[in-house]
């Protein structure tokens, strides 16, 4: 408990909210139930600090450990080793009261908007539940909350929709609902795991921009996971690059978009078009080769097999340190070792 | 009949419908489609989930479920009518051998206890565009070459590929045998950007080596921008604007296209995004009229009225009365 | 609540539903006609049977309504009691010490068939002396037939039908046919029609002494259902059958079905060894023969039903259905709301029991209502195996009995074929409902 109690005085001074420092998390691979094979490195490494109200985009293709960093920090699975602070307080190997205090704190958006609402709930009773659960006894109560909650999701009029079933709805309002769902205890961390995309493309920028106001008008922390580029410029300020289970490049949006420093940061926005008819006259620039296994990674850094600025003997023996370049800017690249600020 | 600037149209659709009766009623998914392609060209068809594109697709193709009600117009391919062959006829002279596809999310549909080798020569075997088993296997490594999947992959089984390599080998079993028109439906949805990226570059150098005849269906306008030569809007199961893709992606006309325009995020371009409030109509019971009239910024008391898909411009055919 | 009526209109398009349902009905409510009518007590003593219950019904008849039918003529029983119709008795005076009674039972008889047996039952008050009694049968072609003379007790039952004097007398013929016989009849052998008296006349040598009796001419066909070789009316198995068959059913198919479901529910839930325990104690019952245990149970331990259906629920508890719901749970544990719930803050407990279990049930519901003539046949089963409950009347034991007494053979053919259209129906009614009903929940097997 005094453990928990006591917040860094360095966390107090920064205001930082979540702290994540060295987080791993490995899962076991077993043939036959029982005999280990070794281990999928999903999170290998990965650190941050996120500011409240500070909304920030996780990209990266698929395999790149973004949906297993999303369930590490909501304490549906379990670290391997690394350390977590919500609020000054640390989540490792927490006790029940803390995961209770904590999962009150952060919301949980899913891609799936129709896989995350139970078929055979009423809209009502989807959102009473995390209420119930969290010991809010009163009934009125919860009826205010549910009200202030789907009006806050644009979901009106109120009475049409609380007796509706997940079916009824449309994509858009269905991953509302969602969003009203982790919005109701009133979190002060959103974790949207591909919020929109499996929503059609019109839809997906009126969710994102309901996102973006909830999160400025309540100052949410958002921690925004898509593999979807060319949204991330208008919902969040800082963008981290993830890839082979580690981030490999944050930076503020504009930073990175206009000097991109990791050769896959390069290579990612190399690939992404705005629509324009002069694409279909060029080829586009593409690393070669596939995503590493995470079973087995490359010696050194991970991306060194399809990087044409791989330095030999150094990138293939040992891993690239983060190197810090000033202005909330770190990359994890040998290029760069020599201009730490 | 449509008349585009050089009479080269390999793929000419006139008043093409589709309509399906289900348990709630008749959707009319694919409602009076009008169109012409010419050879060498691609042609993106781009739209909301819903509007009808996929349905379109498998109109064409003639690949129709049980449950069809109505399914009349004319298909031009080549100058040839099909719509008045049997299916019989369809299956064993046109389906893969003059037209094929690639259907939504084909790197799972592939069969996961054959091997890939075996899918990709079914189609010359069962079609008989071969004499030997010998034949159909080199111009199944043949097609693999031009996908761009490496040849001791022919061997394996589906699970053992990654999903753009699953997606490049039902590119080739649509390939391999020589059709002259290819449908993609959302060939690249369930793909991350770099593997996106690699089949948009294999789909060009194709495009360019072979000079096949594509159709490009997707809801992703920014990717689709990357092969496009035409663009067809559809909207609630209509074709509500048609024209080439230098048009469409810098100004189109109709204010569907421009409202989904407006909504596309763009990396580089400094712009307001913009979005279409509501839904689409249901296909069901789709309003009279404009179909679009309800969302459109820019409604006025004709749109009461459906309006005719008009040619504004050499090539260049929009639905609307702002346009007439 | 509007999920069960939404339920309830989509199971009205299907036609084998709603017959199903009005079948299940229809047993449902015979059941509880027959808690009514008949309560369990009653129901035991009358199945229990005896001569006081039974003596007046005929043995091994079969159902009356048979008459119905052009051409059949299926004599029913006649009875004439002279304790009922008082006029039938002409009571002398009491002189020197006797008292003479004369008692003419009579009756018409319009059947071309025989009876199939025929009795007198006497009873008679009297202090010390018994009385004395005389019987003659009255043709109604004026032939008289001595039938005996003797000294009754206080109850005295003739069974003419049995008796080797009277058969010798009758010129070989049993009581039943020499009675009744027109004697002009020559090979074919058919009744006389007519009005027939059995005359008694009855001595009495107490004032206060006095005799009553009855004649019974029992005849071929009985009721609604028939009697067995006991003259039990099956009527009585019939109907509490009815009540019997269904909550045996239907207890079973809950106990085990709700069981089932909750214990897969835990071990996928809970993975690990849990789910292994499981999972090696289902298979080992799989392989475990239900039958052979039973009959085990039944013939070394108790026949019960109560026990039986203990024994039944707990064989069926680990079953294949939790090989069926694990799999279930499996896929949609893995289910994105799931995952939501945990996020939330939800317990184990509130996962398994608001979150999963609310998914299976549509699976679920059809496959309980599919089960239950299955248990209504194992009961049966047990019952014509020998091993039902001793004194429960069931539908199988209705089965069982005519097996033992070869009813096929004797050609008692509704014997065996009442209790098994029952059993067929109930079977029918439920699999059609439950058929029914699984297509409503699970969509994908409704077809295009």
């Amino acid at each position: 408990m005094q453990n928990e109690a006591m917040v860094s005085v360095e966390e107090q001074q920064n205001d930082v909210l979540l702290s994540v420092k060295d987080l791993r998390t490995w899962f076991e691979l077993r043939r036959y139930g029982f005999v280990r094979v070794g281990h999928v490195r999903a999170l290998d490494g990965v650190s941050f600090d996120l500011k409240p109200g500070e909304a920030v985009a996780v990209v990266g293709e698929s395999g790149c450990g973004k949906s297993t960093l999303a369930k590490t920090i909501l304490g549906l699975e379990p670290p391997t080793a690394g350390e977590v602070r919500f609020d000054g307080r640390n989540l490792g190997k927490p006790t029940r009261e803390l995961l209770r205090w904590y999962r009150a704190r952060v919301g949980y958006v899913q891609q799936d908007p129709y896989g995350a609402l139970p078929p055979f709930m009423s809209v009502k009773r989807i959102l009473e539940e995390p209420l119930i659960i969290n010991g809010v006894k009163d009934r009125h109560e919860r009826q205010r909350r549910i009200y202030e909650a789907l009006t806050q999701l644009k979901l009106t009029p109120v009475e049409d929709f609380l007796n509706k079933y997940p079916h009824m709805l449309s994509g858009g309002q269905q991953q509302r609902v969602v969003i009203a769902r982790a919005k109701i205890l009133e979190p002060k961390l959103i974790v949207a795991d591909e919020p929109v995309s499996m929503l059609d493309a019109s839809v997906r920028v009126e969710i994102l921009q309901l996102l973006r106001e909830l999160q400025r008008e309540y100052e949410l922390a958002v921690i925004y996971i898509t593999h979807d580029l060319s949204t991330v410029r208008y919902f969040s300020e800082r963008i981290f690059v993830m890839y082979g289970g580690k981030i490999i490049e944050q930076a503020q949006m504009e930073d990175l978009l206009a000097d991109p420093k990791h050769p896959y940061t390069e290579a990612l926005l190399r690939a992404i078009p705005d629509p324009h008819p002069k694409n279909a006259e060029t080829m586009r620039e593409v690393p070669p080769g596939e995503p590493p296994s995470l079973l087995n990674p490359p010696l050194g850094c991970r991306f060194h097999p399809r990087c044409s600025k791989m330095i030999e003997g150094l990138c293939d023996q040992t891993e690239p340190p983060e190197v810090d370049l000033g202005d909330q800017h770190i990359v994890g690249c040998w290029l760069y070792t020599d201009q730490q600020s | 009949m449509r008349k585009t600037s050089s009479d080269s149209a390999l793929l000419r659709i006139e008043g093409l419908r589709l309509h399906f009766k289900t348990m709630r009623g008749t959707v009319q998914a694919v409602d009076d489609v009008t169109f012409s392609l010419n050879r060498g060209r691609t042609l993106v068809v781009v739209g909301e989930s819903g509007c009808g594109k996929s349905s379109l697709a498998r109109g064409i193709l003639r690949l129709l479920p049980r449950n069809v009600e109505t399914y009349s117009g004319k298909i031009y391919l080549n100058g040839d009518e099909l719509m008045c062959l049997t299916d019989e006829r369809f299956r064993r002279e046109v389906r893969w051998v003059r037209m094929s596809m690639v259907p939504q999310a084909a790197m799972n549909s592939l069969n996961p206890v054959v091997r890939v080798e075996d899918q990709v020569a079914e189609p010359l075997l069962v079609h008989k565009c071969v004499t030997t088993r010998e034949e159909a296997y080199e111009r199944a490594r043949e097609a693999f070459r031009m996908v761009g999947v490496p040849l001791d992959f022919m061997t394996r089984y589906p699970f053992e590929l990654s999903g753009g390599m699953r997606q490049r080998v039902a590119l080739a079993m649509a390939l391999v045998t020589d059709p002259e028109l290819v449908v993609l439906d959302e060939p690249t949805s369930a793909l991350d950007l770099l593997t996106q990226a690699n089949i948009m570059n294999v789909l060009k150098q194709i495009k360019k080596d072979i000079g096949v005849t594509f159709i490009l269906i997707t809801h992703d306008i920014a990717t689709s921008s990357e092969l496009a030569d035409d663009a067809a809007v559809m909207y609630a199961g209509q074709l509500v604007e048609f024209c080439d893709a230098g048009r469409f992606y810098l100004d189109p006309l109709h204010p569907y296209s421009r409202g989904l325009m407006g909504s596309v995020p763009t990396l580089w371009e400094r712009k307001d995004l913009m979005f279409i409030p509501g839904q689409p109509p249901s296909l069901l019971d789709p309003p009279k009229g404009c179909r679009f009239a309800e969302r459109c910024p820019d409604r006025f008391d004709k749109c009461e009225e459906e309006p005719p898909l008009t040619e504004v411009d050499v090539g260049h055919w929009v639905k609307c009365w702002l346009h007439r | 609540m509007s999920r069960f009526w939404n339920t309830a209109k989509q199971l009205a398009h299907y036609p084998s539903a709603v017959v199903g349902l009005l079948i299940i009905l229809g047993l449902v409510v015979l059941a509880l006609y027959c808690l009514f009518t008949i309560p369990y007590s009653e129901a035991i003593r009358l199945w229990r049977g005896g001569e006081d219950i039974w003596g007046d019904y005929p043995k091994n008849a079969m159902p009356a309504w048979v008459n119905i039918f052009p051409g059949v003529d299926v004599p029913v029983t006649i009875k004439v009691d002279s304790a009922e119709t008082p006029e039938t008795k002409d009571v002398g005076e009491f002189q020197d010490g006797m008292r003479v009674t004369t008692i003419d039972l009579a009756f018409d008889y319009r059947h071309g068939d025989f009876p199939a047996e025929v009795s007198i039952f006497f009873t008679s008050t009297f202090e010390s002396s018994r009385p004395f009694i005389s019987a003659v049968w009255l043709t109604p072609d004026g032939r008289e037939i001595r039938i005996a003379d003797e000294a009754i007790g206080r109850t005295h039952s003739m069974r003419l039908s049995g008796n080797r004097t009277l058969q010798r007398r009758l010129g070989n013929q049993p009581a039943e046919v020499g009675f009744f016989l027109d004697p002009n009849s020559g090979d074919q052998q058919t009744a006389l029609k007519g009005r027939y008296i059995l005359r008694i006349s009855a001595i009495t040598f107490e004032e206060s002494s006095a005799v009553d009796a009855k004649l019974v001419v029992y005849g071929k066909a009985h009721g609604l259902a028939g009697t067995d070789d006991r003259r039990r009316d099956l009527m009585v198995a019939l109907l509490w059958g009815a009540p019997i068959a269904l909550a045996f059913g239907f207890l079973a198919a809950v106990g085990t079905t709700v069981t089932t479901m909750l214990i897969a529910a835990v071990g996928v839930w809970f993975g690990g060894w849990v789910d292994f325990v499981i999972q090696r104690l289902t298979e080992i019952n799989l392989v475990l023969p239900l039958l052979p245990i039973l009959i085990m149970v039944g013939t070394f331990y108790s026949r019960s039903i109560w026990i039986m259906l203990g024994c039944v629920i707990v064989f069926g508890i680990f079953s294949s259905g939790i090989k069926t719901y694990r799999s279930m749970f499996l896929q949609v544990k893995e289910s994105p709301y799931i995952e939501a719930a945990r996020a939330y803050g939800a317990s184990n407990f509130r996962i398994i029991f608001v979150y999963m279990i609310p998914r299976i049930i549509p699976v679920l519901v059809p496959q309980f209502v599919t089960l239950i003539p299955s248990y209504v046949f194992l009961e049966a089963t047990l019952s014509v195996l020998g091993l039902g409950d001793p004194v429960l009347p069931t539908w199988g034991k209705v089965l069982s009995a005519a097996n033992s007494q070869g009813a096929l053979y004797k050609g008692y053919y509704y014997w065996v074929l009442e209790p098994s259209v029952l059993l067929m129906l109930t079977g029918l009614g439920f699999a059609m409902l439950g058929f029914a009903l699984d297509r409503v929940f699970n969509p994908r097997l409704r077809g295009q």
